[in-house]
């Protein structure tokens, strides 16, 4: 499998990274060093094989469905790059 | 005379017990360590009120004859653990200015403690890196030098900062995480010991999240026994982490007996690397003697899948960091980049992400991305998680077999320079983990313990890898090598 600058492109725009153009050759080669590391998984014979989900064999613990938190407003926003009238601003998402 | 700073966490805890020190005598030596050691980069955060306030609520928790542990001794922590109130970027530009509203479980039990926090340790961005040179506050440097060079040299990653600040008395021990090896590889780096508890065994809530399946927290500290007494107060249940266990925690430091009298310590014959320095051979070969001399049965052990866990750790761990990281938009918290006219949300967050993240978290992100997306997934990441129960069920074989504890090198080198990687590409970077990223992948606990100086006069460390939740065998097996290999050198104070 071989990465091309189309596809380096592609795969920064799926992640929400702006790359410049001029910086694709050398990213789709580090790709391509780095895919070919993980090639060598194609030796391993994975035939009836499961996926590991869980390290450790456990059964997630379940928790009263009950209110336990909250009326937490101004530390929640205290972080916030902008924050106005009680909420997370953002530029305008729909024109 | 042994200044305040240099002390264990043990000497430390029985001289303020004994009444000889105070709580507060022991902080001022540490702050003021870390103040003449700016050269070496550690400490990025200071909190030098927080922690004379600690001290005197320590100390007079002390009078009244109420003290755990962990109680007035000094510490730093790693920039990933959300401290309330303390910057914690976990290295990264992109939470610049943050400061948490909470305390993670692990750093709010060693509060409850009574240990004091010095400050905040430098690291590899999101604990992405293993020489501390991806991180925003610039490198932490290592303070053992190859003789009398002087060029710098790296303290190891991720945990580098946690790693050099213990290793140069400037805190009695420190905490780190380790996804990979980022606890023990620096610890083999700077001659200290670390240690990588079960996965569960300490709960994630409040650290930055990185590889969520793989990461846990541990201690680093100057002593196996050290580790032990600060392990049992990071870990415990917590109904914050979903995947925290819900087990007793032992008594860790009750289980150093001396005594490994036939146990089966396993010698994996695939950690045997093409390349590896003969000085990583035979020490490897001295601690498999002392081993042996001390009682212990030694079993040659086969782990077949071995040399398929870098590459599944490089799809595993990008592919779970692409999606933690996805939460750094530049909306709830952190940086955001500034905006030009006409720009829309999706400009807001590629700009922000290419603005905060540096090279290789950007490169893992999108990495991580790319084995997720539509039609590459059951190739690399369903074929990774499959390699990863196979790599698991390696472990169970030789556990089966009656193996207790299994005995590697903890690293394939010594400390390299700074800046020596740089024209690398990102994977030979990757297989300074060849030893410690299996122990992850598995979920065992595993520990790294300083066993001697290679040629140039640098530490060399060991890895003991335990069977699950069997922490408190593998820190009596840990002690026995310590005392066997009997490491004191200290670096020479250059900085």
């Amino acid at each position: 499998m071989s990465i091309d600058e189309s596809t380096a492109a592609r795969v920064a725009k799926l992640a929400r990274i702006k790359v410049d153009p001029e910086a694709l050759p050398a990213l789709a080669g580090e790709f391509n060093t780095i895919l070919g590391f993980i090639e060598q998984l194609n030796e391993v014979d994975i035939e009836g094989v499961e996926p590991m989900t869980s390290v450790t064999p456990q059964v997630l613990k379940r928790r009263v469905d009950a209110v336990t938190d909250g009326d937490q407003q101004a530390k929640v926003l205290s972080n916030a790059p902008d924050a106005r009238e009680g909420f997370f601003a953002v530029p305008k998402v729909v024109e | 005379m042994t200044k305040l700073n240099e002390l264990t966490l043990s000497a430390a805890r029985d001289a303020l017990r004994a009444g000889e020190t105070t709580s507060k005598e022991l902080t001022e030596a540490c702050l003021g360590a870390i103040e003449g050691a700016g050269a070496l980069n550690a400490f990025v955060h200071h909190t030098p009120e927080l922690a004379l306030a600690r001290a005197e609520a320590a100390d007079a928790r002390l009078a009244k004859g109420d003290a755990p542990a962990m109680c007035g001794l000094p510490i730093g922590i790693k920039d990933l653990f959300c401290t309330k109130g303390v910057p914690s970027q976990a290295g990264s530009r992109i939470l610049q200015g943050f400061l948490p509203e909470y305390e993670s479980t692990v750093s709010q039990n060693l509060a409850d403690a009574g240990a004091v926090m010095l400050g905040k340790l430098n690291m590899d961005e999101f604990a992405m890196g293993s020489s501390n040179e991806t991180s925003t506050y610039g490198n932490a440097v290592n303070p053992w030098r190859r003789g009398n060079d002087d060029a710098q040299l790296t303290p190891g990653g991720s945990s580098g900062g946690s790693a050099a600040a213990v290793a140069a008395d400037l805190c009695l021990a420190a905490t780190g995480t380790d996804t990979g090896g980022s606890i023990r590889q620096p610890a083999a780096f700077t001659g200290t010991v670390g240690i990588k508890p079960t996965y569960g065994r300490c709960s994630r809530w409040g650290i930055v999240a990185f590889a969520s399946s793989l990461d846990q927290a541990g201690p680093m500290t100057k002593s196996v026994r050290d580790s032990a007494i600060m392990l049992e107060a990071m870990c415990g249940h917590d109904p914050k982490d979903s995947t925290s266990a819900d087990l007793a925690v032992p008594n860790f430091e009750a289980a150093l007996s001396g005594d490994i009298k036939g146990k089966k310590i396993g010698i994996p014959k695939e950690y045997r690397m093409d390349g590896m320095p003969e000085e990583i051979e035979t020490l490897w070969q001295d601690g498999i003697a002392m081993m042996k001399d001390a009682g212990a049965e030694i079993v040659d052990i086969s782990l077949p899948h071995t040399k398929y866990a870098l590459p599944a750790y490089y799809v595993i761990a990008p592919a779970e960091a692409s999606s933690n990281l996805a939460r750094y938009d530049g909306v709830r918290y952190g940086h955001r980049a500034k905006l030009d006219q006409g720009d829309g949300i999706t400009e807001m967050y590629e700009k922000t992400r290419a603005e905060g993240f540096g090279d290789e978290v950007k490169r893992r992100v999108m990495i991580g991305t790319y084995v997720l997306s539509a039609g590459f997934y059951d190739a690399y990441y369903n074929r990774a998680r499959r390699v990863r129960t196979l790599i698991k069920r390696d472990f169970e074989q030789v556990f089966a077999q009656g193996i207790d504890a299994i005995l590697t090198p903890a690293t394939p080198s010594a400390a390299f320079g700074l800046g020596e990687m740089t024209d690398a590409d990102p994977v030979a970077m990757y297989l300074n983990d060849v030893f410690t990223v299996t122990v992850n992948l598995a979920g065992l606990p595993g520990i790294a313990v300083p066993a001697g100086l290679d040629k140039q006069g640098l530490p060399l460390g060991l890895q003991l890898i335990g069977q699950p939740w069997a922490e408190a065998d593998l820190l009596c097996a840990a002690h026995v090598l310590e005392q066997a290999a009997g490491f004191v050198a200290k670096p020479a104070k250059w900085w």
